[in-house]
């Protein structure tokens, strides 16, 4: 039996006075790509910071490669080899395409050769070469994305976390992203994939979690999804149930607007 | 020409040495649903900020209903019957839903200066309240009225911003994105909305959407920005189906 | 030829801005704090390495070691772990205050430890006791002190180093991508928390330098000073545009030769030579603010994922039920009539007097609350724009012999006529660059215009009588009393019903967002302008009361701009919209210092009175100061300004808010005991069926 590489078991999370996830068990086995799916407010967001560390939980625990990482900061997921791009803005808007690529390098452990990296990342990324010392607040939104994914493409990390990836990109460069994710998948990194874009998700992954208000209702291979991909997405009516993570989809729309 | 409700010409904007825009043209007519689409970076939010005054372009002219515009700014322009929502959901903190549309319905009838404030206190009036009412009927808003702005969901929030402009009785609404980070259930809610303001209120919608079917389903006409550039404008249909349009925007997947 | 002279010299003083800007930039730049507290870690600094070399005798290396690098970096740590770590996502605005806090707070801690004895002659950073002893090069014209040597170089040190941190280093990328976003940091694999300590440790080590360098620059060590000389750096701070550390650099050296060629060509005798001298930098300042290119295009970086944690509280809770509303203005009703009756029979002279003295502040406090509480403008100049009413209020009496209450009028209308003029260049800046250039004009004020007559009436202040209405002679302080409250009530009206009305809604959109408010027609210049006429006039206003309470319109006696920095803070951490918070903090300004004066001077006087009392109760009695008090209340109202952060709706409205809730819950809970429990929001009274 292997070691899922991403364990979560029993977790709650809450957002000060706002409980956003009930009892979640998720687990993800290395080189897998799993979806996560479900309708805004369901927590998915949610699960993509508990699984990064951002959002420690409230009960349960969270196991990379076996080991309990729960309560612990954000950095040492990233050292032990999560890659996070959490919706939205996902890079130094003050910093410059290298910096931004430098600064994980050098962060990496064991210690990498950082010069060896930036050519890697450009000659994957001819695009991003062409703007390295460009204030990456200045690139586009599809430009955005792509420096993050160089830095995963690069330290080649046991498990990237790819939080609404396609948000605000038009829709052929939302297929350019998802090419790339194709070849992370390809080179051995496990992907959690959090996506409202069905088909885009359902190309990728092998399997297929769906959330609903924080709970996990489905687990399973794509195939067996069958009819409930056109209910999974309905939220709950109720006025009284509200999430803060609404705000957050609300900061990602946001980035992009500085691009255009 | 002359009976478009906004009209542009030539609307050029560069930000140091980058082209943002390059004599970008486009006319939308009393009450129509129009659309710009375009790769990300492609200039459609500048497009969208010339156009209400948020940024001046450096050439080109803007006339709407009837008069030049340049000199206007973005408050000018709103009485004037532009309104827009935010791609970044721009709500008031601190106000509930129905304060929204009061602040909106007090700016746009100038009720209540210094003066009456402090001899009157200036309380909503009950024509005050019965406008905005309408208007939270229109999309369904009624029952969170007396809710913080805080505490929507983002698809509430998007309506409620919505609702905000319409008290401003426009003609003609800017849209930024209206379906961005909604998922599906929520779009639909939203197209709904913007499908029942267009053709039961007359008002004209300029609408920037990335989401495709929904572009297809309102928007009766579409120009398409590449690189600051207009490629193609016209109905629609003809507009999806030109192959220069797939290459740059659709990359044939949809 | 003689200019080029006057140029070097005044290059020394320039590397004191420099030195102060460097590390003021270096701050916000790894840490987003405008940190006005740096002139307070540069006190303390300074103290210790004051009475190490000089009261302990300690060699150089030993004194400077212990009072730079090992007590500076330790504050920077304490400020960083108690304080700023919880800040990291906050607004610039929170964070600016929260240092306003500090600048109070600190100093006075540290006088509480070192003892508030005056310090004169504080050492140099040299191997000499005072920095005339050492001059280089011998014998020339023109010579360097030893002071003034050990700035230059360490100045230069200290720019080259940070040059090199920001350029090459692994740090300097490390804290700025933090500064950024600590959250997007350590997905990056970046440990943000020391990252975090290590900027504030340094920024706090350069602070303790400059305090140190600096010391020997004034006769005595007082934190004030010290603080204006960094207001003055502040030019310099700007004009690198708070990111650029070179700009910044040459900006300070700019700024000190532009003053010493002033000084050197100006005829000596005039005013305006006099006025313009000490406040050039301040004018600078100012100008820049106003029209330096790229300063309002610089956007505040929004953490992206700040919304990891919980949404703070909503600045307002409308919404509360009309019973609460009409019982909690009863009982603020009855309340006053009490407090009022109890000061009329029961008060004596001087509780009576510093009672009426706290109503009067309560005025000027409420013309916080319209610019900075409604506006959301942090305008740190209300102290002047009341010194201006209380000016033009004496000058009329004066000249025109035209009764009080007229004096009072004019008062108001100068005041507002100058906050207009104020008002419509500043209130296109954005929140910190607001606050600063507010500063300047404080400063400006202070050092230019209240020593010329026509404006104070010179180096003696003009007395102002107490007036006579009909057959009140208001020279009886109870009848004063009941003038003033009819004023505050009178000025609380005015406030409410802005806030409340057409005004305050447009303000208050204003506040989250411009473009929004724009969108909708709103004209937010014009908006932001009317606020701060309408405010400037309310502290004219409360600064003629002010001139009449004390009978004389003295700028030293009521209005110093460090006063007004206090009152700020103070009603910022009340509830800088609440009129309660208002009336409070201005009572508390005058009483809570006088109270605390005679609880510390007890001790004391009952060993007087008791002269058999056990041992430990007069050592007890020894070690409590009387002048502790002063220290204490500025302590607590700094520390108030700290939990801005975290309230910043201001304590006392947090607590109604508070104990309103809890009381409606009981109310609902007991009327709809049947129906399920509601998870809606705090307040709200559930929703509109």
């Amino acid at each position: 039996m292997t070691v899922p590489v991403l364990e979560l078991d029993h977790v709650d999370a809450a957002y000060g006075p706002f409980r956003a996830l009930f009892d979640v068990s998720l687990r993800v086995d290395p080189g897998e790509a799993v979806a996560l799916v479900g309708a805004n407010g369901a927590g998915k967001s949610t699960i993509a910071r508990v699984a990064s560390g951002l959002l420690p939980p409230t009960s349960g625990s969270v196991l990379v490669d076996g080991a309990d990482l729960s309560g612990q900061a954000p950095f040492r997921y990233a050292r032990a080899g999560i890659a996070h791009a959490p919706e939205g803005r996902s890079t130094f808007a003050s910093l410059t395409v290298t910096e931004n690529l430098e600064l994980a390098f050098r962060s990496a452990r064991p210690k990498r050769d950082v010069a060896a990296d930036l050519t890697e990342a450009f000659t994957l990324f001819p695009k991003l070469g062409e703007r390295r010392e460009q204030l990456a607040g200045t690139l586009s939104g599809g430009e955005q994305r792509m420096l993050a994914l160089a830095r995963v493409l690069v330290l080649r990390p046991r498990l990237l976390v790819a939080d609404e990836l396609s948000l605000g990109l038009a829709p052929i460069v939302t297929a350019d992203v998802y090419r790339v994710l194709g070849r992370v998948r390809d080179a051995g990194t496990a992907l959690l994939v959090v996506e409202q874009h069905l088909d885009h998700a359902l190309a990728l992954a092998d399997r297929v979690v769906v959330l609903q208000q924080g709970e996990v209702t489905f687990d399973g291979p794509p195939e067996q999804l069958g009819d409930l991909s056109t209910t999974v997405l309905l939220p709950a009516g109720s006025p009284s149930r509200a999430d803060p993570t609404d705000a957050a989809a609300t900061d990602a729309a946001a980035t992009d607007g500085g691009a255009t | 020409m002359s009976d478009a409700l906004l009209s542009a010409t030539g609307v050029t904007k560069r930000y140091a040495g980058i082209v943002a825009l390059q004599g970008v043209s486009l006319q939308v007519h009393a009450g129509e649903f129009a659309a710009v689409i375009g790769p990300n970076g492609a200039g459609k939010s500048t497009l969208f900020d010339c156009l209400t005054g948020v940024q001046r372009p450096d050439r080109g002219q803007v006339t709407f209903d009837g008069r030049p515009v340049d000199s206007l700014k973005p408050a000018a322009r709103a009485r004037a019957g532009m309104a827009r929502t935010f791609q970044r959901i721009e709500l008031f903190g601190g106000m509930t839903v129905l304060d929204h549309l009061i602040v909106a319905d007090r700016a746009r009838t100038r009720r209540g200066g210094l003066l009456a404030d402090v001899l009157t206190g200036s309380h909503p009036s009950s024509e005050e309240l019965d406008r905005c009412a309408t208007v939270l009927e229109l999309l369904g808003l009624e029952e969170w009225a007396e809710r913080p702005a805080e505490s929507l969901s983002l698809g509430k929030g998007r309506l409620v911003e919505l609702a905000r402009a319409l008290v401003c009785e426009p003609k003609l609404l800017f849209l930024d994105e209206p379906s961005s980070g909604l998922d599906r259930h929520e779009t639909d809610e939203m197209g709904h909305a913007l499908q029942r303001v267009q053709r039961e209120h007359g008002i004209a919608i300029l609408l920037i959407e990335h989401d495709v079917p929904l572009v297809q389903r309102l928007a009766e006409r579409i120009s398409v920005l590449d690189y600051g550039e207009l490629i193609a404008s016209g109905p629609t249909e003809e507009v999806l189906s030109n192959q220069k349009v797939r290459v740059a925007y659709l990359g044939g997947s949809t | 030829m003689q200019l080029l002279e006057y140029a070097i010299r005044g290059i020394p003083t320039g590397c004191v801005f420099a030195l102060l800007a460097v590390g003021l930039v270096l701050t916000y730049k790894t840490s987003g704090v405008f940190n006005l507290a740096y002139a307070g870690q540069a006190y303390v600094s300074a103290i210790v390495y004051y009475e190490l070399r000089k009261e302990l005798e300690w060699p150089l290396v030993a004194a400077g070691v212990v009072s730079i690098l090992v007590v500076a970096p330790l504050i920077g740590l304490l400020l960083e772990r108690v304080l700023f770590r919880y800040l990291r996502s906050a607004g610039s605005m929170a964070k600016l205050v929260t240092s306003l806090g500090l600048l109070i707070a600190i100093p006075e801690i540290a006088k509480l430890v070192f003892g508030s004895e005056t310090r004169k002659n504080p050492p140099p950073l040299w191997w000499v006791r005072r920095t005339d002893e050492w001059l280089w090069p011998e014998g020339a014209t023109f010579v360097l002190d030893a002071g003034q040597v050990a700035t230059i170089v360490s100045t230069l040190v200290v720019v080259v180093g940070l040059v090199i941190l920001f350029r090459s280093t692994n740090l300097g990328l490390r804290m700025r991508a933090v500064v950024e976003s600590p959250r997007l940091a350590e997905l990056s694999g970046v440990d943000s928390e020391r990252v975090s300590m290590a900027a504030w440790m340094l920024s706090s080590v350069l602070a303790g330098l400059a305090g140190v360098l600096i010391a020997p620059l004034f006769a005595s060590l007082n934190p004030f000073d010290l603080f204006t000389l960094l207001v003055a750096a502040l030019a310099a701070t700007v004009f690198g545009g708070l990111s650029s550390i070179p700009l910044t650099f040459v900006g300070g050296i700019l700024l000190g030769v532009l003053q010493a060629v002033l000084a050197g060509t100006l005829p000596t005798d005039s005013v305006l030579t006099n006025g313009l001298r000490p406040s050039l930098p301040f004018v600078v300042l100012f100008l820049l603010l106003l029209f330096r290119p790229g300063l309002r295009s610089t956007r505040e970086l929004v953490d992206p994922l700040a919304t990891v944690d919980a949404p703070p509280p909503p600045p307002v809770v409308r919404a509360r039920p009309q019973w609460v509303a009409t019982s909690a203005r009863v009982f603020g009703v009855v309340v006053s009539l009490v407090a009022l009756l109890v000061s009329w029979f029961a008060l004596d002279q001087y509780w009576l007097g510093l009672a009426i003295s706290g109503l009067v502040l309560s005025v000027t406090m409420m013309s916080l609350i319209v610019v900075v509480g409604m506006g959301g403008m942090l305008s740190l100049c209300q102290a002047a724009l009341a010194a201006i009413g209380a000016f033009a209020l004496a000058q009329v009496v004066e000249a025109s012999g035209a009764p009080v209450v007229v004096g009072l009028v004019v008062g108001i209308l100068v005041a507002a006529a100058v906050g207009a003029l104020l008002a419509v260049p500043v209130v296109r800046l954005d929140g910190v660059y607001l606050a600063l250039a507010t500063l300047a004009f404080a400063l400006m004020f202070q050092s230019i215009f209240v020593p010329l007559s026509w404006v104070s009436g010179g180096a003696v202040p003009i007395s102002v009588p107490r007036p006579v209405i009909g057959p009140l002679d208001l020279s009886d302080d109870r009848y004063f009393l009941v003038f003033v409250v009819v004023c505050v009530i009178a000025t609380a009206l005015v406030v409410i019903r802005l806030r409340e009305g057409t005004t305050g809604r447009f303000l208050q959109a204003l506040q989250t967002s411009d473009v929004a408010a724009a969108s909708i027609g709103i004209d937010g210049p014009r908006a932001r302008v009317v606020a701060f006429t309408i405010a400037a006039g309310i502290a004219g206003f409360g600064g003629g009361l002010a001139a009449i309470d004390l009978g004389q319109a003295s700028y030293e006696a009521s209005f110093p701009y460090i006063i007004g920095l206090v009152w700020v803070a103070l009603l910022v951490s009340a509830g800088a919209r609440s009129i309660q918070a208002a009336v409070l903090s201005g009572l508390f300004f005058f009483l809570f210092p006088a109270l605390l004066d005679k609880l510390f001077a007890f001790p004391g006087n009952w060993v007087e009175t008791n002269p058999d009392a056990p041992s430990w109760v007069a050592s007890i009695a020894d070690t409590i100061q009387p002048t502790w008090a002063q220290s204490v209340a500025f302590i607590l109202f700094g520390i108030g300004a700290i939990t801005y952060a975290k309230h910043p709706e201001g304590s006392i409205e947090a607590q109604t808010t508070a104990s309103v809730n809890a009381l409606v819950r009981r109310v609902e809970a007991r009327n709809a005991a049947r129906e399920p429990a509601r998870v809606g929001g705090p307040g709200t009274g559930g929703t509109t069926p």
